[in-house]
Order: C-alpha cells, then structure tokens, then sequence
C-alpha cells in the first residue's frame, strides 16, 4: 500500500541477442546492443544524474547533466546519448564531473522560481533531488531571475486544462514534454519555440492547451521532471501517501494504473510502468476521468418500490434484498421458471458476471442471462469461434509492433481504444502501410505524420460486400498463401469458399455500386494486404453491429486465413473490445447458451461438470438473449429481470419498444451507482460499487486478465459481488465466498482454458493471457501458432445480404454511430467529469451537400427521423461524412441516438444493427415529441428519489 | 412473441445458410442453429407457425429445417 514510485533508467530498454561487456565505475555489466551508457549503469543499480532523459522516449542529450568519463575519449559524453561499447570502461565520478554537472544545475536554478516550500512537486520533483544531487549550494548568477517566484515577468500558468495546469515559470526546456506527445502519443501538441534564454514550450499554435490539438492523454505531464505540467487533483490535495496498482475501467485496451491514494481519496491515476497491455501510458478517460467515483449523484441506500409511479423507499439491504427474492419467486410460481432472468455488464469484474450467470443458472434455475456485448461484439464470439475454434482475439496489443501492414475496418482506435491507437500510429510511423476500411474519415486516416495507402470509404452496410471484393482479388489473382491453407485449413471448405468468392458476382468491378468504392482500390488494397509479409486486421463494432455482423466476422477470419495471417506475431483477427470486460464477461458464461468457457448448455459432459460443483442441475435449452426478453415481457411470458451494471434503455436500440417492454415487468432490480435510465423503470435498486470500491478481474481484448484492486470501501457499503451472493442467499440458493479470489479459484477448477488462473499466479506474472494452464502455464500471448483450437481452420461461405434497411425517398440518408474520445458509452461516468469540456452534447454530423440542400447550418437543430422515432440533435456539418451519410455518437440520454435506431439484428446473435439506419433529416425549432415526454418522465423519476440526507439515514 | 419477427429472424439465419453450396448441409445447420440458440419459447412458436399455416413469409429451405426441429421440451409452468 505505501507509495511506489516507479525507477526511471533514463533511456528506453532495447532488446538484442548481442550483448556488450563493459565496466562502469570498475563493474563489469553486460547489456543487449544498442543500450545506452546510462541505463546500463542505472540497470547495475550506479545513478548518473540526469534531467533531460526518462526512459518513456528516446534521449536527447540536452541538459548535460548526465556527463561521463569515458577512457580513451576525450572530452565528457553525455550517458544518455552514447550507447554502450564492447570493453568501455566509464567513469560517473570524478571532481571534474562533480564541477561540471553543479555548473549546469546553477543555470537551470538561476532562471528558477524557487518556490521549492509551496510548489506542489515538492517531495516529487526531479530538478529538486538533482539539485541535491550535485552538491548545489550557491547560485552566482544572483536571485533576480526572470522566472523566479515573485517576478513580475513571471510566465502566467495556463490552466485551461480541466485536470493539469502549465506553469511556464517553472519550465526547464527539457522538451520531455514534447517528446512524450510525439513518441509516446503521436499527437504532436507541443513544440519549443524560441531559441537559447527565450525558448520555451508552446502548445498548438502557441496558444492554451485546451484549444490546441492536444487529446489530454497525460504522457506529457508524466514526462514533466519538475511541477511545470502538474495534475490539479495534486495541486489541490498534495502528493500521494499509497499507491495501488488497478486496472481501468473503461476501454478494452485494460490499461494497468498505479491508483495514488491519501487514505480513502484518490490523489491521481498514474498508468503503470509494468502495465503489459499499456507499458506506462494512458488517455484522458482512464487517467483523469475517475471523478465520477464519488460524484455526489451515487446512490449508496438500497431503495424499493411496488410500481414505478410510487416513490422510492430507502430500505435496509436485507430488506432490498428479500423483498426482490420473493418477488421473483412470486413471478416464477406464477408464470414458469422461465419467467425471470438476468443481464451482467462489462463493467463488472470477471468474478461478478460469473456470480450473476451462476445465480441465474442456479438459483432461477434456466438460462436466461445474457450480457451486454450481446449488442456489440456477440458476433465476433459466433464469427471467431465457428471459424478458428476460440471466442476471442487471436494476438498481443505488442504485436502490431511487427506488423507491415494494418488493415483497420469499422473501428477508430485514436477514439475508441487510444492507448493502443498510440502504438498503432508508433509502428505506421516507423514504415507499416495503412488499409482503413470505414465510411468516414477517422483520424487514422490523415494524421501527423502518418497517411493511409487506402481508404475505402464504403457505404454503410457493405461490410460483407467489400470482403467478399478483397477476397475475389485474393483468390483470383494467386495471392493465396497455398501452403499455410494446405497444412492449416479444412480443404472441403476452402475450396466451398474460393469457388464462391471467385464468382464474377463478388468481383469488385460487380461490387462497386454496392460497395460505393472503385474497383481499383479494391484491388490495390487487397494486393497490399495480401503480399505485404505481415498482415494485421484489427475491428470494431464497425464490423459487428450489423444485420450481416456474424458474417463479416467470418469474412475477416477467412480474410487471415486464405493470406497465411494467423498463428505468428505482427498478424492476426483482433477485435477492438469496447468497454473494459467484453472479452472476460463473455468468457464468463454470460450468453444464455453457454456456460463458462463456451460450452454449449447442450454439452451434458460440461453441464455434468457444473451440476457437481454447484449442486443442482442445469436446463440442457438455451434461454432469452437480451432482445428476445423485451419480446417475451411483452407478450407477458418474461416478467422479472436482475440487471447489473447495464443500462439497456440507453444503450438498447429502439429505445421506445426497450420502454414498453419494461413498464410491462413486475420486478425489475437494478444494481449500479446511478440512478440510471433503465432505474427509472425498476422496482428495486441495489447500490452498485465502482471498480476503486472492490477487488477482481477484467479480461482485455487481448484476453489478458488484470487484477482490480480495491482502493476505497464500497460506498454503499457492499461490493457488486457481495451484493449478488447476499441475493442468491435470499433466494434459497446458498453462496458462500470470503473473497473475489475463491470465485476465480471456481472459475478455473470449472474452466479448461482458465486452469492455471489464480490470484497469487496474476501478483507473480503481473497479468495472464488466457489459455493458462497445464500446457501454457504462462498463458498465451498469441493464439492458433501450430494449430487452429479446433483443429483446421473452417473458411466459411458469406454472401452479402443487404440489410432491410434502406433509403427511400422518406428516409433517404443512412445514419451510423460511433464513439468520441472523451466520452465513454452511455456517458453515465464520463459525463459525470470534466470530460463533458470536450464534449458536452451529441451532435449529428452532415456532409455540407446534404446540409444545403435541407437548408440546415452549422449548429441549427435538426429533426432526425426513421421508422423508428424521432430526435432532434444539433447539427455539424463536415467532410469527413460521405454525401448520403450522417453520423452521430449516443453519450447523452437525451440525444435519444436510440430512439432512432431500430430492432434490425445480426442474424446469428441479434446483437442490433446500430451502424445502419435510414433517416431523414430536416431543420426544426423545438425537441422531439419523445425528448418532451423523456423530459417530463425523467424528472418526475427523479423527483421520486428520498432526499439526500433521507437517503444516506438508512 | 411476434412471429413476424421470428420469421425474419429464422428468414435471416436461413439467407446465410442458403448460400451454402451443398443444400442438405445448409439446412441441418438451420435446424441446428435453432436448436442451439433459440429459447424453447421461440422454437415452439414457430414449429407451431409451420404447423399451423404451412410456414407463411418463412424461404421454403427455412421450412424444411424447421420441419427437422425436435419438437422442444414444453415449458414448466411453475419452478
Ligand atoms: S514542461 Fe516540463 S517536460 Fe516540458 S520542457 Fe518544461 S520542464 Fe521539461
Ligand atoms: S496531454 Fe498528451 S496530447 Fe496533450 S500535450 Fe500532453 S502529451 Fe500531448
Ligand atoms: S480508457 Fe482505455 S485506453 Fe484509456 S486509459 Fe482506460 S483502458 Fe487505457
Ligand atoms: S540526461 Fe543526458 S543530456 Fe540530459
């Protein structure tokens, strides 16, 4: 728990099968090829002062602190820049170096405001302890510098920024800063302007940062040695007392944080060094957007109520807690077993949504349960596992470091997934070709220095089309990787395949009016893809949510497999997991046909297996997914549903017939830390715990199971596991856990792929890729290396079907969605932060053509209409939409981005076709009749709630 | 449930396996994903809706899986 600080060994680590012998300071050490002087010392525990270096970036050799001796040279180098030697003997220490290096600091410290007592780096500040250091104890040039802290000439400190500030007069021109934005993020915010005395650190176009390009990753502030870049949260609480290292919980990246604490408060969220899916960097949701945690909109009372008319009650959890139990137990004797189910969340540990499916299968006794990545990556679990034989992605984040060519469709990893969107930009920096596949213009595609070959700016809805396209190119023009499908392959289906895709029909010179792409993209991309060596594809819900989700999934499998691109490092299916746990709550037997592990509920073998364990037997028939209980509540045969960490009136497509399917419940529990859209329609609440609250797992989408840890006590007073064991109890079922950590011991006696999977194995190898056990006791980085997990490798047949959703003359736009960078999901947590600076509202964006033809001007409010309902949302008109096209993000609940889209679903796994609906859209003056009534209901909702002071009473 | 949605829902599954070259497999892995991921519920309405109308706006392959289905166990009224 005390306070760790991460060791800093100057330079970047370098990996080489040569290693040099050298002696520094008469210690002989070894160290691979290309290391630098300084990090070879500083790995044999000898410090060479140093203010310009971390070993985030690459050095620079600026501030001439870091000199050495070396014999036979002439001269001080400095130990940053000079690689190691074979037979170098290095000096650190001498009275020369002594003189030089306190030479330096005096120059550094003469222009210093030497406000040491109250600036808030004191105890954490690099130019301080090197200070110390040297020996500095006189400062010739005077006090009188223009910085120092009473000067009048003193730099003002940009505070634009809603979670750092800029204090010039601090500012020792290292220009880590900068290197941290190039290297580390690639965005490229900062420059030093100026030259000599005058040179000094400028965002943008020397202008504040938050009106500069920078995305508030943090990397800079981390780089910065001294309080130059300094978080607010640390000026206004002071430095840190513990840290705990946690993981994020937002984006699937799974960002590992040092959680830095005084007390029960958290101090900052510092990304963890060691982080193996991170390695030390972060964006702006995970790293500043943790306020939410204690906003003082958490609900921490149970509360109950008979009909969502009557105001809540707020009730001991017993109360809560018996009350829900008898009314489920109430439905099902009434309307059959099958009556009631459950939804878990991605948000929740691996070790909660196991809890939620156990208590479904068990104590409900069916398998109604189903998670929320029903509507984002269900058919990658379908697609991928039909195809190679495993549920999930099939490589490291790192590996895209190997890749030469990165073929990106349906995702906008800058936005989405950031932390690896920087390391994507790093390797397409250093020479990898780029293919984007997606409607709109993404950063991706035009960014610092990075261009893509391709952008096949297709319509909306031809995924299958235009994989079908590259797949004729593939077949057609001998780009096949004959020996890997040859030995890797089931030969009856590939040859299925390669006749269907060789048709003339899937040719992309058939396809260009569908696909809305010249053919000679097409054509040109799928050559690259397939002769470039390595080979990558990397998507998102850009390829998921669709009527054809499942089979553009395929599409991509067969994409990898024809071209030889599975089984090594820099290749692979990778799937951009949206929020944090998709990978781990899917693994964890959330859908309603499979228990842990995906095993079919059919498999009596594997039913046989939980049956012992858990004491009771399991229902052999797959239960309700997600959209099919909405059916089954209107109709009347689904009445009772526990809810956990979801929010389906927002997040669900159709967000009128969610509505009617809910009021038509009889008792809806729903267990989160707000009250939350789909809360306004329950009967119970249960006070949910935010990931700093409780200790567990989460699973990113590169498998990679990290620890959460807990860093405050629930402030409802139980954890979200605590709560659904204490359920299960009321329900006659009886679990009994002392810790998270017995649930994963569960998890891998049940759990082939999770055998090896312990607490005490995550602490010792700092997180595990899945499968771990008796044959990969590490776990595995990358999947399918000799052979597929089902043995050959299926290719698959995918026509293209378009999807029943098109233009006609009363819709005649298509609408697709997507996310921001500062906004997560339904925004319940981001918009509950400062995030909400960067964007405080969805908008829809229009292609200036459409824009004028409807008369409709930069930020005028628009009606937007389907067959669905109707919105009404600002407008913002851009290129980066193709004509015909319109887009929007879904953060904000009154945006009602779902009231549009419709109940179109991917064939295979219902998950909604949220990226395709035809709209119309006209200029208005007031909301929409559905934003009124969300208005009206809404507050009413609210006003229902027990007042504050009554509330925390219980 | 509305069987016009579990029409189009079975007329979708049907639309890929359709396009499967060897028509029999096709339709055994209709039948089959019906069986592994439909509630009971669903199953039973629209073996009901076959049975009762001769598969009305169901594709004629859809039909046929449907006709192969294992009538699906009748669900417990009570727990
Ligand atoms: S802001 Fe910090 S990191 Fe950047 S140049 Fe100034 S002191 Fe160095
Ligand atoms: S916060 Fe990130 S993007 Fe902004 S200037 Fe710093 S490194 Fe660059
Ligand atoms: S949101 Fe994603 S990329 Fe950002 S810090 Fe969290 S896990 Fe990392
Ligand atoms: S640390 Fe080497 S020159 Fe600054």
């Amino acid at each position: 728990m005390s306070l760790h600080r991460d060791h800093d060994y100057g330079t970047p680590a370098r990996v080489s099968e040569h290693w040099i012998d050298l002696t520094i300071d008469g210690l002989p050490v070894s160290v691979p090829e290309g290391t630098s002087v300084m990090r070879a010392a500083e790995e044999h525990g000898i410090r060479i002062p140093k203010l310009c270096a971390t070993d985030s970036i690459e050095p620079f050799g600026s501030c001439r602190l870091c000199l050495v001796e070396i014999e036979g040279r002439r001269g001080y180098p400095a130990s940053c820049t000079t690689l190691a030697e074979a037979g170098m003997e290095v000096r650190t220490q001498s009275s020369e170096l002594m003189e030089l290096r306190r030479n330096v600091m005096e120059l550094y410290i003469s222009d210093h405001p030497l406000d040491c007592l109250t600036c808030s780096a004191n105890g954490n500040c690099e130019l301080q302890d090197m200070a110390g250091v040297v020996g500095l104890r006189e400062v010739r040039y005077g006090m009188q510098g223009a910085n120092h802290f009473d000067a009048e000439s003193a730099r003002p400190k940009d505070t634009s920024n809603p979670y750092f500030t800029f204090d010039a007069a601090k500012c020792i021109v290292c220009s880590r800063c900068v290197r941290a934005c190039e290297e580390v993020q690639g965005t490229y915010a900062l420059t030093i302007s100026g030259r000599g005395f005058e040179s000094r650190v400028a965002a943008g176009q020397d202008e504040p940062f938050m009106t500069s390009e920078c995305v508030s990753c943090g990397a800079c502030v981390q780089a910065c040695p001294t309080a130059t870049l300094m978080e607010k949260s640390v000026i206004e609480m002071g430095q840190a007392e513990q840290s705990v290292v946690t993981t994020c919980a937002y984006c699937g990246v799974g960002c590992g944080f040092k959680a830095e604490t005084k007390g029960n408060q958290v101090v900052r969220m510092v990304p963890w060094k060691d982080g193996q899916a991170n390695h030390g960097h972060s964006c702006v949701k995970g790293r500043f957007a943790w306020g939410y945690a204690t906003h003082p909109d958490r609900i921490t009372t149970p509360m109950i109520r008979k009909s969502i008319q009557d105001p809540w009650q707020p009730v001991s959890w017993d109360e809560a807690l018996s009350y829900a139990a008898s009314e489920f137990k109430r439905i099902q004797a009434q309307y059959g077993r099958g009556a009631v189910g459950g939804i878990t969340s991605s948000r929740c540990t691996n070790e909660e949504t196991y809890l939620v499916q156990k208590l479904v299968r068990a104590a409900f006794g069916n398998n109604n349960v189903d998670t929320c990545a029903r509507v984002c990556h269900s058919p990658t679990g379908y697609g991928l596992k039909q195809t190679l034989g495993e549920s999930a992605g099939t490589q490291t984040f790192d590996s895209v470091l190997q890749a030469d060519v990165v073929m990106v469709i349906g995702a906008n990893p800058t936005d989405g997934h950031p932390v690896f969107g920087s390391q994507l930009k790093r390797r397409l920096r250093e020479g990898a070709r780029l293919i984007v596949v997606d409607p709109r213009g993404i950063d991706l595609v035009k960014s610092p220095h990075i261009r893509a070959d391709y952008h096949l700016k297709l319509l909306p809805g031809t995924n299958v089309a235009i994989l079908d396209a590259l797949a004729h190119v593939v077949v057609t023009e001998g780009l096949v990787d004959e020996t890997f499908v040859a030995e890797r392959c089931e030969a009856d289906s590939f040859a299925a395949w390669r006749d269907f895709v060789a048709l003339p029909e899937n040719s992309p010179e058939s396809l260009e009016a569908t696909i809305g792409v010249p053919a000679e993209q097409v054509r040109g991309a799928a050559r690259l893809f397939a002769e470039a060596g390595n080979a990558a594809i990397y998507y998102g819900l850009g390829v998921t949510e669709h009527s054809q989700g499942s089979t553009a999934v395929m599409g991509i499998a067969n994409l990898a497999m024809a071209t030889g691109n599975i089984g090594r490092l820099g290749v692979g299916v990778n799937p951009l997991r949206g929020q944090n746990n998709v990978q781990g709550s899917c693994d964890m037997g959330s859908f309603p046909h499979e228990l842990p592990g995906y095993r079919h509920v059919s498999d009596a073998a594997t039913r046989t297996l939980f049956e012992g364990e858990w004491g009771v037997q399991i229902d052999p028939e797959p239960g309700l997914r997600i959209p099919n209980m909405f059916e089954a509540a209107l109709d009347g045969s689904f009445k009772g549903l526990y809810c956990e960490g979801e929010d389906i009136v927002q997040s669900d497509p159709n967000t009128q017939h969610v509505q009617a399917a809910l009021s038509a419940m009889e008792c809806l529990v729903v267990q989160d830390i707000f009250l939350n859209e789909t809360a306004k329609f329950a009967h119970v609440f249960l006070p949910g715990s935010s990931f700093l609250e409780k200790d567990g797992t989460f699973t990113n989408a590169e498998r990679r199971i990290s620890m959460v840890r807990k860093v405050m006590p629930p402030l409802g007073g139980k954890a979200d596991w605590e709560v659904t064991v204490a359920l299960a109890n009321a329900l006659g079922y009886p679990m009994d856990y002392g810790h998270p950590s017995e649930i994963m011991d569960e998890i891998a006696r049940l759990t082939p792929t999770f055998h090896g999977v312990s607490y005490d194995r995550i602490e010792q190898l700092g997180s595990i890729q899945w499968p771990c056990n008796e044959a990969q006791p590490d776990g595995t980085p990358i999947m399918h290396v000799d052979a597929f997990v089902r043995g050959k490798g299926r290719f698959m047949v995918t026509r293209y079907i378009p999807t029943d959703e098109r233009v006609n003359q009363r819709f005649p736009l298509l609408l697709t969605t997507g996310r921001i960078l500062s906004q997560y999901n339904v925004g319940a947590q981001t918009r509950r932060t400062p995030n909400v600076e960067w964007h405080g509202e969805d908008r829809i964006e229009l292609h200036p053509h459409d824009a004028e033809e409807r008369g409709i001007r930069e930020g005028d409010w628009v009606g937007v209409a389907s067959r669905a309902g109707e919105t009404v949302l600002r407008a913002t008109i851009t290129e980066r939409v193709q004509p015909g096209v319109v887009y929007t993000t879904f953060h904000f609940p009154e945006s009602g981005a779902n009231v549009i889209t419709t109940d179109n679903s991917d064939w295979a796994t219902n998950c909604p076709e949220y990226k395709v609906t035809a709209v119309q859209v006209v200029q208005v003056d007031q909301p929409s009749e559905w934003q009124k009534r969300y208005r009206r209901f809404s507050k009413a909702q609210l006003d229902l709630l027990p007042r504050k002071g009554k509330r925390e009473a219980v | 449930m509305d069987i016009q949605n579990l029409v189009k829902m079975a007329n979708s599954i049907g639309g890929f396996f359709g396009a499967w070259p060897d028509r029999k497999q096709g339709r055994d892995e209709i039948a089959s994903h019906l069986t592994r991921f439909w509630d009971p519920r669903m199953r039973a309405q629209i073996v009901a809706h076959v049975e009762t109308t001769g598969g009305e706006g169901l594709d004629t392959i859809v039909v046929e899986a449907i006709r192969q289905l294992e009538a699906p166990p009748v669900v417990q009224p009570t727990a």
